[in-house]
């Protein structure tokens, strides 16, 4: 990256593109009947954190981007965009997916939750992030958003896994400054099985 | 060469119906791009190493999802995730071996998405090739891969030609050992062919792994109950346990009385273009006890006529090990 380029020069660049892509859109109302052989129509209705969004979503447009730049849902991190880091898991249906490698127009119907939407009503944070915290799990910090949202999910579906089944719920997460053991007993502690 | 993180603008169709499928997988042709759950396509499109005019959405067609127990067999919907193929309870009850193959495939939210389909269809994995570069399989007239200083431990041992990319499939293999049929949709009709035919190597085509031809869907994958509750192996070796495709694997099926070798089916995946059938090992282990001794030797006969690039000699050994492993377990 060039270097005179700042962090701050760097993300005023990046709001500026995704306004203009968004105001744009505004030309291309897709008026297309609702055949099965027509494309997707762009503004569309979301269902993140129980909440329903009406947004406007370019047709190959990933839910990352628009949980980032058309909502500003930032805590879903994008680290590689490959769907090989794992910093970008959301929840679909319960599901835990990666937003970079996702279509904004799949989740259409299906509910979405990010991490922003885990907290309790009155702002108490989710037991895995309490867990996380007591456990010193995030180092850096950039991937502990995915690293919650896999967590959710297993203790959803699993509330007692062995450690070995948290592993592997776990291994769709890397971490870069190789806390993977605190973050496997943040697990556990969350799962009530360390004092 | 550019990078680039975010998906080219194109057009995007989301039918639910295979019918409406096929007719605009028919209308768009090779400018049309079918999508299962994506985790190929994204790649391709993000880097921009090929591109297409519309994606055709395959995900919302209900109708190929799902595993159904037939009178001979099983069926499986083409879009059926590998999250799904790994643990549904008929797949594990009758083909684990499957079920095994699928449970490995890339991470967790990977198989959350992506599909049964989609896995035995993706495109090779060569880093040049994926690059974007010119090569024979991009239309091109050189391979990038097969030169001294060429990076290729992840390619083949067999059956090149022109092309060494390897098959980057964790369940093909599988799918192979189990002799099953894959059903062909287009909008001419129906056509189906064996796992085994399914796979094509670059002497036969070098611009696409499978048979499907322009215009046509695979929709469902048939498993007859040849090897039902057979004694399964399946091994897959990487670089790391999740993520990463297969260096050498083996998935193999055996039908065992009284300790001897009835039949089986033994596959290699990644050591050629295709799931390699080591038949060669198969009749020689007919009406042989199977333990480690009859392992021991047929093992080198397992990789006759394999030829090393300069940099994936390691794979003779592993996949001899492997098919020896398979044999004596």
């Amino acid at each position: 990256m060039n270097s005179k380029l700042t962090r701050r020069r760097f993300i005023k660049g990046v709001i500026f593109s995704g306004a203009a892509v968004t105001t744009g859109t505004g030309i291309y109302l897709a008026a297309n009947a609702q055949s099965g052989q027509s494309t997707a129509e762009r503004l569309i209705t979301l269902n993140i954190n129980g909440r329903e969004r009406r947004v406007d979503v370019l047709p190959t447009e990933t839910l990352a981007n628009t949980l980032r730049y058309k909502l500003n849902m930032t805590g879903t991190k994008i680290g590689c965009n490959r769907g090989e880091c794992g910093a970008c898991t959301v929840l679909i249906n319960g599901v835990p997916n990666y937003a970079c490698s996702v279509l904004t127009h799949n989740v259409k119907g299906k509910e979405v939750v990010s991490i922003e939407g885990i907290k309790e009503a009155d702002g108490t944070l989710h037991a895995v992030q309490q867990a996380f915290i007591a456990e010193n799990a995030p180092q850096c910090g950039f991937c502990t958003p995915g690293q919650v949202m896999s967590a959710v999910a297993l203790l959803n579906s699993n509330p007692r896994p062995t450690k070995l089944e948290a592993a592997a719920a776990m291994s769709g997460n890397l971490c870069r400054c190789g806390a993977y053991e605190h973050y496997l007993n943040g697990v556990m502690r969350a799962s009530g099985q360390l004092a | 060469m550019p990078s680039h993180d975010v998906m080219p603008n194109m057009e995007l169709y989301q039918p639910v119906q295979v019918e409406d499928a096929l007719a605009l997988a028919d209308r768009l042709a090779d400018r049309g791009w079918l999508v299962g759950g994506g985790q190929d396509t994204y790649g391709w499109l993000k880097d921009r190493a090929k591109d297409a005019d519309a994606m055709i959405d395959l995900s919302a067609i209900d109708s190929l999802r799902g595993v159904r127990e037939t009178a001979d067999g099983i069926e499986i919907g083409a879009l059926t995730t590998l999250t799904e193929v790994a643990t549904n309870s008929i797949i594990k009850d009758k083909f684990s071996l499957l079920s095994q193959a699928a449970g490995v495939v890339a991470s967790p939210q990977i198989r959350n998405i992506g599909t049964l389909g989609g896995n035995v269809s993706q495109d090779v994995r060569c880093w040049y090739y994926r690059r974007g570069l010119s090569c024979y399989r991009a239309g091109g007239n050189l391979c990038y891969a097969d030169t001294p200083q060429g990076m290729n431990r992840d390619h083949s041992l067999f059956e090149t030609s022109r092309c060494v990319a390897a098959s980057p499939s964790d369940t093909a293999p599988a799918l192979v050992a189990l002799d099953a049929t894959m059903v062909i949709r287009s909008l001419d009709g129906e056509r189906t062919l064996a796992a085994e035919d399914y796979f094509v190597g670059p002497a036969n085509d070098i611009e696409s792994t499978t048979a499907l031809r322009t215009g046509e869907i695979l929709t469902l994958v048939k498993i007859p109950n040849t090897w039902a509750n057979a004694s399964f192996y399946f091994e897959k070796v990487a670089d790391r346990n999740v993520w990463d495709f297969s260096l050498v694997s083996v998935a193999a099926a055996f039908k065992v009385s009284g300790g001897i070798v009835e039949d089986s089916r033994i596959v290699c995946g990644a050591v050629q273009c295709t799931p390699r059938r080591v038949t060669n090992v198969e009749n020689a282990i007919r009406g042989q006890a199977k333990n480690a001794a009859t392992a021991e030797s047929v093992a080198e006969m397992a990789t006759e006529g394999a030829r090393a690039l300069a940099h994936n000699g390691f794979k003779i050994p592993l996949m001899q090990n492997l098919v020896k492993r398979a044999i004596s377990a």
